[in-house]
């Protein structure tokens, strides 16, 4: 899959569940897209790199989010 | 006087024990007189508002931390955890109190002019307060402000040759025993492994892709210093595979009472002279140990490696020749199913550079496994739990080894699979139907 393609599947399927949630495990992006976890890592890596995805971590789990969504958002920036 | 009464922390300082608070007051006091001077980039009084929240968590019996966030360095999903207030203008000191993960040194190995240089930058752009160490080793920087995170990562990276550690569902920061560098048990060596690991998978330990946290943990012997079989997904074990050494002149020394036994331990009090058959021989877990006529003998083969005879004369017993490590997978604490100790999966493996043994026919076909098969925050353990050992057989390659199981099993049932039953499921009915009835 290209990377565009790939791309445009996660934003699209993000965008679509933006109302009951916004935080995203990495699996959940793997499988928006289809791929193997080894090939949907570099998709999402790019993505964060280009500021379309940023992580969100408790400490002990990582989740992805697309910036500036969900509740803590606002609160957590310095703004 | 102190910014906020603190009469329920105050408390704690007056167990027999010492005090987290009373360190925190120190770093107050200190923060509040200035004496060297320091430019602080976050607020001077950090310290009393943290305590100042911590009091009110007690009294309120909850905490006022919000859970996780968002913050980090550009392009890393790991080694900095997101902490915030939610009583901000109560205690604005910290309101952002992030906590940084720094990788420690392989076996913990530093200079004071490297501690005093972590210190410094961290009295500067942090709280001052640092833990030494994480239970995954790291050195843990408690409490920033965002703004000061990329400039925290900055002046390790660049000044202090320093890289931040795991955090979140990445590999975390690879922790070893001090093995080869100061002890004479280890059978390989852990800080070169703990090394070479570390670096060959940066991104594993940088950008997150796993189902949940991974360890792994390098211990040199089977005296386990690093607890690497209780407490790391992927166990590294140091143990020999030919015979125990053996000197019987120091053997006879330690009989002697010529050599304190236990390399000098336990002399604090009295426990009367030596007695190798009650302290040694009766204590060997196998029984594959003998003392006659002056000469000690170990039956090799049934040994298991328990470590106790070489604890106890180390002078006399060293670990044989022949050394590699043993691996386990699947340890860990009680999260979501109750704590579990590491499986054995590789007996016996060669530790030599650049270990490509290692991680392409065991580390990597893990991985691969738990990526696809894990669910979200289930740990290796759980996922070899739950499909089965079998099932990691299969995806590793390993051949079944009897060492892998702790006792014979109870369920008498074997459900073969198609491909190992000679013509498989497929019968010829008509021929079936020649030598029974319907």
């Amino acid at each position: 899959m290209e990377y565009e393609e790939a791309k445009q599947k996660i934003l699209d399927g993000l965008t679509k569940k933006l109302k009951s949630k916004s935080k995203f495990y990495f699996n959940d992006l793997s499988k928006i897209m289809g791929v193997k976890p080894r090939e949907a890592k570099k998709v999402v890596n790019k993505m964060v790199e280009e500021g379309l995805l940023e992580y969100w971590s408790s400490g002990s789990t990582s989740m992805y989010g697309m910036p500036g969504t969900g509740k803590q958002a606002a609160a957590e920036h310095e703004d | 006087m102190a910014k906020h009464e603190t009469p329920l922390l105050d408390q704690l300082e007056t167990g027999q024990w010492p005090s987290f608070v009373t360190d925190i007051k120190r770093e107050a006091e200190s923060r509040a007189k200035n004496e060297r001077n320091i430019e602080y980039q976050i607020p001077a009084d950090v310290c009393e508002d943290l305590l100042g929240v911590l009091e009110l968590s007690f009294k309120h019996g909850r905490t006022h931390w919000k859970h996780g966030g968002i913050v980090g360095v550009f392009g890393y999903g790991g080694g900095v955890i997101g902490r915030y207030c939610d009583q901000p203008e109560q205690f604005p000191g910290v309101a952002h109190f992030h906590t940084m993960r720094v990788s420690q040194p392989a076996g913990k190995f530093y200079t004071t002019k490297y501690l005093e240089s972590i210190c410094d930058l961290w009295e500067r752009r942090g709280s001052g307060i640092t833990n030494m160490h994480g239970s995954t080793g790291d050195i843990i920087f408690l409490g920033t402000t965002t703004p000061q995170l990329e400039e925290v990562f900055y002046e390790l990276s660049h000044n202090l040759n320093q890289d931040l550690g795991g955090s979140g569902s990445n590999l975390r920061t690879p922790s070893d025993c001090v093995g080869q560098a100061r002890c004479e048990f280890a059978c390989f060596d852990t800080q070169a492994l703990c090394h070479d690991l570390t670096n060959e998978y940066q991104d594993e330990l940088h950008r997150p892709a796993f189902p949940y946290k991974f360890k792994f943990k390098f211990d040199g012997c089977p005296n386990c210093c690093v607890a690497s079989i209780a407490r790391s997904d992927l166990s590294f074990i140091g143990l020999w595979r030919d015979e125990i050494r053996i000197d019987q002149e120091a053997v006879k020394a330690y009989v002697g009472g010529e050599i304190p036994p236990n390399g000098g331990a336990h002399a604090g009090r009295d426990w009367g002279a030596f007695d190798i058959q009650k302290e040694v021989i009766g204590l060997c877990p196998t029984e594959c140990m003998r003392y006659e006529n002056g000469k000690l003998e170990i039956n090799n083969k049934e040994c298991n490696h328990c470590m106790h005879c070489i604890n106890a004369m180390p002078r006399a017993l060293r670990v044989g020749e022949d050394r590699g490590c043993a691996m386990l997978a699947g340890a860990k604490a009680p999260i979501l199913d109750g704590a579990q100790m590491g499986t054995l999966i590789v007996p016996f493996i060669k530790v030599e550079p650049p270990y490509t043994e290692i991680k392409e026919t065991v580390i990597e076909p893990i991985w691969d496994w738990w990526m696809e098969e894990g669910k979200n925050r289930e740990r290796l353990g759980e996922l070899m739990k739950r499909q089965g050992l079998q099932r990691l057989l299969e995806v590793t390659g390993f051949a079944p080894d009897a060492r892998m199981v702790q006792e014979p099993r109870t369920n008498p049932y074997i459900f073969w699979k198609e491909d190992e039953v000679d013509g498989g499921w497929e019968r010829d009915i008509n021929e079936f139907r020649k030598h029974h009835q319907r």
